[in-house]
């Protein structure tokens, strides 16, 4: 069973890695589109992905976050990719198995998955 | 949606919108009646707005000039023979209760509420935010403020380790329900 004792654990360990943080600026925002139609297209398990990669990866410069409708809810779920200094990417009608690639390409090695984009889509 | 989890999902996000700072998520599933009640204290609607708010063409966003979540709720609910009834005063918060009949065959399952619940909290990691989950005599719980009291002051809900260990710990908790 999960303990709040486990949570302490990651506490302890949290605040060892928070001074080795990358300070604001410089972090990459994950913006997952969580309104009604997000979640009807199947957000939920989406977000879990990203979360789930991100702590495996321990990507302390990523940030994970939700928003409302993005405003194209056809092409939902819909995540918004922002890398400081670069223009924002958009991914569309994405899927848990969609994530992994998004992860390691995009987020750690800085290569678009363009065939996943709002451009590629339209 | 296909899930009751999915809806108490959106409705929630309705009371982050309204900048509430306390959540009380209650799911009671009785053999009559599965009972979903979201209550917050977030800013509430005049009277005006609460006889609206069940219209598709009324919402609060300043995008365009639909809102599907309350109008979709509705249906679900309605459609198993069941009702949905909202109160609101503002300045004071919102209850949304939503009573589904389990017996009706268009009645969605429950669905995977440790997953709604863990990305409320990620989402909005400041929020008090308890939730009651009630089968017959038993009972799944969680209450931020607990959580909070382990990891203190620095250490965010909405860290993606503390988001793994929520779900899994939701899990559970949900799966004690089953047995």
């Amino acid at each position: 069973m999960k303990s709040l004792a486990e949570l302490q654990a990651i506490r302890d360990k949290m605040r060892r890695q928070i001074d080795l943080r990358d300070s604001g600026d410089d972090r990459i925002r994950v913006v997952v589109g969580m309104a009604t139609c997000g979640i009807a297209a199947g957000a939920r398990p989406v977000l879990n992905a990203f979360l789930e990669e991100v702590a495996k990866r321990q990507l302390n410069n990523v940030t994970v976050s939700q928003t409302g409708c993005i405003g194209v809810c056809r092409l939902e779920p819909i995540v918004e990719v922002y890398v400081p200094g670069q223009e924002k990417v958009t991914y569309v009608k994405m899927t848990p198995d969609k994530v992994a690639s998004i992860v390691s390409e995009h987020l750690v090695n800085g290569r678009v998955v363009e065939e996943y984009t709002i451009g590629a889509a339209e | 949606m296909k899930e009751i989890a999915l809806y108490a999902l959106d409705i929630a996000q309705n009371s982050i919108t309204a900048r509430a700072r306390h959540l009380d998520i209650a799911l009671e599933e009785g053999p009559e009646a599965i009972t979903l009640t979201i209550a917050d204290d977030g800013t509430g609607m005049s009277p005006e707005l609460l006889a609206r708010v069940s219209d598709p063409f009324t919402t609060t966003r300043t995008t365009r000039k639909m809102g599907l979540g309350i109008p979709l709720l509705r249906l679900a609910a309605e459609q198993t023979g069941g009702h949905v009834s909202i109160e609101s005063t503002l300045g004071v918060g919102t209850t949304v209760t939503a009573v589904f009949c389990p017996g009706h065959i268009d009645c969605p399952p429950v669905g995977d509420m440790a997953g709604t619940v863990t990305l409320l909290v990620q989402g909005a990691p400041e929020l008090e935010l308890t939730y009651t989950h009630r089968r017959g005599d038993r009972l799944s719980r969680l209450d931020t403020g607990e959580l909070r009291a382990v990891l203190g002051p620095e250490v965010s809900l909405a860290e993606p380790e503390v988001v793994l260990w929520l779900r899994d710990y939701l899990q559970e908790q949900e799966a004690l329900l089953e047995e």
